[in-house]
């Protein structure tokens, strides 16, 4: 049986303010990310990239188009047709510039909060969070507050988090910036791994040109209009 | 996994810190209501452990606690005739000032009808109850005067041969149990001077009446101690407590002694009533107010650091809301810290009263229904502070993550 794209924009466009002082963020923005696939959003800063990624992750909706989860219209122009809170928490996992991790938590704290919040809770999570620490080889590491952890260990820990409730679609933005040059090629590998071993659509917003080869296809945002670069998906 | 627990164990320093100034405030609340109680106690407790079915005193006057009452000590057998009466005791109350030990002492000094009343009903925590009719003492631990202490009052010295437990007059003071006639001693005592120039008077008041000129004898009379005229009234008492027989209704026997023209009498209630109508009710009401003053104050400060508090974790509040955590739980971790915070408060605020308050000069006193009040007051605390709290993180947006 195949799946339906992780995720699917038609038309999308995002207008802040009105009149004179109207600003057009996104442009018709139309893409496709299949299950499995990896791809990197380029774009210089005020380019849309963010625009693009609070709508698509159902935080900011758009004034105009359509988004599609798994198959499923999910948004209707600014209007949600489902309860988004309960999208985001079942179908996207968010990875950020910083890592954005529970202080007060340990590392294996923080990938639990993420299985608490849909409702799983006890021994079964806490295998669940341990095996995905181990996967992403922090296990050791586990009872560490952030604090404690390195920029990547804290990477790895959010990534975890993440891919707590089995995604279809992993939103990363800028995920390496903080993060010297072998490892966030490291980091961007890893999302290669996850995306393919999870079966989860990945769109990694980044700045950085070196790693881009670990991506399937590379987007580009410029002035809001979407643009593919390489690959076949995506349409303006 | 309990988000509020662990972050309070995150700051648990910040966190303890906040805990205590908030329990020392509470701890303040919680003594105005001790001090309350204890005034409230204190003005009672004479007219309750004096367990008097009525009280006569002076027509007019609202004594013996509440005003100066002055009886004639034949008073007593007048009551003793009185059909339904089945004990009446003379009552006298007054309250002394004096230097010991290079610092004041102030006694409310209570006379006890000898022999009748030895003060057996005293809650004594050492010694006895009075023995012998003159020159003894019982006195309130309050007072420092121990067992086989003397103390000179007036004239006399008195030996202390018991001491009680919070026995306190209105006014604050200790108590102190003399006889009637002891305490009649050290109320109407003067100085060996003054007594020979009364008598001076006396004797020169009868010189310029016809009755000293026409009876000489007289004259000789009135240089003899006050107690051997016959003209000359014995010592006056407070009032006269009158316990009635079985049976009878203590309004319907203070009717009946009602209608003598020279006394007014009150049952215990009315007694009890005066007491909390007049000397106390001002401090009562002034302590009261003072205590919605600073539940008031609490109530604010506990808002603020709720508010605060919530401030600090706004941008893990957008980060759970950007994972989709429900609001239950966004909630829930702002509850459970405003009432983490709120109990741990409280409890150090009953340890640190129980170990504050006894040395607090006026009796405070903690009741359970007190605590009670408190810990209900604590909790609409807790909800009312924690508000601004949710108001905030429930509008935060779980887009301010990404900024």
């Amino acid at each position: 049986m195949t799946h339906p794209p992780a995720i699917e924009t038609n038309g999308l466009t995002k207008v802040y303010g009105s009149g004179n002082t109207e600003v057009v963020a996104l442009r018709e923005a139309t893409m496709t990310i299949e299950r499995g696939e990896v791809v990197a959003l380029l774009g210089p800063s005020g380019s849309g990239k963010s625009t693009l990624l609070s709508a698509v992750g159902l935080i900011n909706p758009p004034t105009r188009g359509e988004i599609k989860i798994d198959g499923q219209v999910v948004m209707r122009g600014p209007n949600a047709l489902v309860d988004v809170r309960r999208y985001r928490r079942e179908r996207l996992g968010f990875i950020f510039q910083k890592s954005n991790l529970i202080p007060f938590l340990s590392a294996l704290e923080n990938v639990l909060v993420a299985l608490a919040i849909s409702g799983q809770e006890g021994r079964k999570a806490k295998r669940r969070a341990m095996e995905l620490l181990e996967s992403l080889g922090i296990a050791d590491r586990a009872h560490n507050r952030p604090s404690a952890l390195s920029g990547g260990q804290q990477q790895r820990v959010a990534i975890a988090r993440a891919l707590a409730n089995r995604p279809s679609l992993l939103l990363a933005d800028e995920p390496t910036a903080a993060l010297d040059s072998t490892l966030g090629r490291q980091v961007m590998e890893l999302f290669r791994e996850v995306g393919h071993e999870n079966q989860a659509g990945v769109l990694v917003v980044t700045h950085d040109q070196r790693a881009l080869d670990v991506f399937d296809r590379t987007l580009s945002l410029e002035d809001g209009v979407l643009t593919e670069d390489r690959g076949s998906h995506a349409s303006t | 996994m309990n988000l509020a627990v662990r972050d309070v164990g995150h700051n648990a320093g910040r966190f303890l810190l906040t805990a205590v100034g908030l329990g020392l405030l509470l701890m303040i609340v919680m003594g105005m209501g001790g001090i309350y109680e204890g005034i409230e106690a204190d003005a009672t407790l004479l007219v309750e452990e004096m367990d008097a079915d009525l009280w006569i005193v002076q027509r007019d006057t609202r004594g013996p606690f509440a005003e100066l009452s002055r009886l004639p000590s034949s008073m007593e057998y007048r009551a003793l005739a009185v059909p339904g009466v089945e004990d009446a005791r003379r009552f006298v109350t007054h309250t002394i000032q004096r230097k010991r030990h290079g610092k004041p002492l102030r006694i409310s000094i209570v006379g006890l009808a000898w022999p009748t009343d030895r003060g057996e009903w005293l809650p004594l925590i050492s010694g006895r109850a009075l023995a012998q009719g003159h020159y003894e003492m019982v006195a309130d631990q309050t007072l420092g005067l121990a067992v086989g202490e003397q103390i000179r009052l007036g004239k006399d010295v008195y030996r202390v041969v018991g001491v009680t437990r919070n026995m306190i007059g209105s006014g604050g003071d200790g108590l102190a149990f003399l006889t009637v006639a002891d305490a009649q001693a050290v109320q109407f005592d003067s100085v060996g001077e003054a007594t020979r120039l009364e008598r001076a008077a006396r004797r020169g008041r009868a010189e310029d009446m016809d009755v000293g000129l026409t009876q000489p004898g007289l004259l000789d009379r009135a240089d003899l101690p006050a107690a051997e005229i016959p003209a000359l009234g014995s010592p006056m008492v407070s009032a006269v407590m009158v316990r009635l027989k079985p049976g009878f209704d203590a309004e319907t026997v203070r009717r009946s002694m009602a209608g003598w023209a020279d006394v007014t009498v009150y049952t215990g209630a009315q007694e009890r009533q005066l007491l909390l109508q007049g000397p106390v009710d001002r401090a009562r009401r002034q302590i009261g107010l003072f205590r919605v003053l600073l539940v008031a104050i609490s109530a604010i400060i506990m808002s603020l650091i709720l508010y605060t508090m919530t401030l600090d974790k706004l941008h893990d509040i957008a980060l759970l809301k950007l994972m989709g955590a429900k609001d239950r739980m966004i909630l829930g971790l702002v509850l459970q810290e405003a009432f983490l915070l709120g109990g741990i408060a409280y409890v150090l605020a009953y340890f640190m009263g129980e170990r504050l308050f006894p040395f607090f000069p006026r009796r405070v006193i903690v009741t359970g229904d007190m605590l009670l009040w408190l810990a209900v007051a604590v909790s609409v605390i807790c909800v009312v502070g924690s508000s601004l709290g949710i108001w905030k993180a429930m509008r935060v947006e779980p887009n301010e993550v990404l900024s």
